[in-house]
């Protein structure tokens, strides 16, 4: 066993605990050397065993350890758990700008299946990663806030960039209800015009960018309800327009006519309050984007509900 | 989810149901928690969703405007609204409304105890929206829904809390209610087909 191959175990086993005990590569080396070359022990089971010492010294479980793949190769649909050591396929689908210095860059990947925020932090010392390009992310940890999942690039994370593209998966849910409640921030609004901030203006303010001229923009953030779930809903301009029939155009001639913006939330509130829709998209946070809805006109199933009574 | 409060789901009930629904109960003792009326089939509301017919407005209020609004169910019973200063746009949509109208209403039950010892339940509205027929149509069917499964969950061998307070404050046979259902139902087919 050369000296060499030894320190490249060294350097190796440094890095997967490199986060949680405060060790040098020497220390490393020197007790794999000891193991080999005085005890003649062969490499792999020095290795084994002052991964293991590492492992006690650390209070780990092996199936914490990173890297030497053996992890499972995961569909984002399939991330159920927190703190799993998980291999991904994925497309960087958004980059987000990071909120904190410890981030260098948070944002969401997505496979067939759907996708998941991911975080990198600024001390793992990664490659950069693009929007739009598919890499093979490989033990990456999943973590858990607020019932919703993610996962984390670490140190010990290799970045493969693949020459391919994924069609991801809009993970969109389904929802039908009574839309039961408008909430404050729905109709005209104004958005801070600087690049890529897009925040909603209170009181011609931007919470990050101050004092600013906003552009104008519609949008509805509504409530559905079917008596059994609640489910928060955003209608992006788009879709305000075609549910409401209030153009983008219409609704500043409406407000400049009133001297008020709310004229607009007011009659959106009378064309859409109180009916029955079902809604389709993904969920972002809270909200479900409502990227595909209809009207619930027709009569809903009165004959299997009697029947239903009348067995009882 | 948020560190705002979960929001209360609109419950489904038939105005007889909902008229019976005296017995009002918090679940802690803090000033600001929500009060629940306790429905008869054993489930608690703190909102409600009704479609119905709005028969009659009225101003009520002897120095501010104080308005009524009677709507009624397919069985002929009714819902009492009430909407003053503090609900403006409840209060005007009152007030510019002509009945006979087909409405719908998100609101709050409110209990008030008369003279005479009654508990009158009403709703107090955070909206009131004029709609079509077809909109109430399908309330009707999603309201006698809502009920039937309230009814099997009160019957069951295993009742939640809410099923065993309800058996406990209240004497009112749940039978009632799934006729209510049933007759809710059958009003509908009786003026069906209304599609065109």
């Amino acid at each position: 066993m050369t000296e060499t191959d030894l320190r490249t175990h060294a350097v190796d086993v440094h890095e997967q605990f490199s986060d949680r005990l405060n060790i040098t590569v020497d220390e490393v080396y020197d007790r794999l050397d000891t193991l080999v070359n005085e005890y003649k022990v062969p490499t792999t089971e020095a290795r084994r065993s002052v991964i293991n010492t590492y492992l006690d010294e650390a209070g780990m479980e092996r199936e914490e350890l990173s890297g030497g793949g053996g992890n499972e190769q995961k569909a984002i649909v399939d991330i159920d758990r927190e703190e799993e050591w998980i291999d991904l396929t994925a497309k960087v689908v958004e980059l987000w700008e990071p909120r904190s210095d410890a981030v260098a860059q948070v944002g969401l990947l997505g496979d067939e299946t759907g996708t998941v925020k991911f975080t990198k932090w600024s001390k793992s010392d990664l490659p950069e990663l693009e929007e739009g390009g598919v890499y093979e992310l490989n033990n990456v940890v999943t973590d858990e806030y607020q019932g919703r999942y993610s996962v984390k690039l670490n140190r010990t994370t290799t970045i493969e960039a693949l020459d391919e593209d994924i069609e991801v998966g809009d993970d969109a849910v389904e929802i039908e209800g009574a839309l039961v409640d408008i909430q404050s921030g729905s109709g005209l609004i104004k958005r801070c015009p600087v690049e890529d901030c897009t925040r909603v203006l209170q009181n011609g303010r931007c919470s990050e960018h101050g004092e600013v001229d906003g552009e104008f923009d519609l949008r509805i953030k509504g409530v559905i309800d079917d008596g059994e779930s609640v489910h928060e809903v955003i209608f992006n301009r788009e879709a305000t327009e075609e549910l409401t029939g209030i153009t983008l155009e219409k609704a500043q001639e409406m407000a400049m006519d009133a001297l008020d913006t709310s004229v607009v939330a007011d009659q959106m509130h009378e064309k859409i309050l109180g009916r029955y829709y079902s809604i389709t998209g993904p969920t972002l946070g809270r909200y479900v984007l409502a990227n595909e809805f209809e009207e619930q006109g027709g009569p809903a199933d009165a004959e299997a509900i009697l029947i239903k009574a009348r067995s009882m | 989810m948020s560190s705002t409060p979960t929001r209360e789901i609109a419950r489904r009930v038939f105005a007889q149901e909902f008229n019976d629904a005296t017995y009002t109960f918090k679940e802690s003792d803090d000033d600001r928690a929500p009060v629940y009326v306790l429905l008869p089939t054993g489930q608690r509301a703190n909102r409600v969703f009704v479609v119905g017919t709005l028969t009659e407005t009225d101003d009520v209020g002897e120095e501010a405007e104080y308005w009524q609004g009677r709507i009624v169910d397919p069985n002929g019973d009714t819902f009492f609204t009430y909407a003053g200063q503090y609900q403006p746009d409840a209060a005007s949509m009152l007030r510019d409304l002509e009945p006979p109208e087909y409405v719908a209403v998100v609101g709050k039950p409110r209990t008030y105890e008369t003279d005479d010892g009654n508990v009158n339940v009403s709703i107090r509205p955070e909206s009131i929206t004029a709609v079509d027929e077809t909109t109430r149509d399908r309330w009707v069917v999603e309201t006698a829904e809502r009920t039937l499964e309230r009814i099997q969950a009160f019957e069951t061998e295993t009742p939640d809390e809410y099923v065993q307070m309800a058996r406990e404050e209240y004497d009112l046979p749940v039978e009632n209610y799934r006729r209510s259902a049933v007759s809710a139902l059958g009003k509908l087919q009786e003026t069906a087909p209304s599609a065109d």
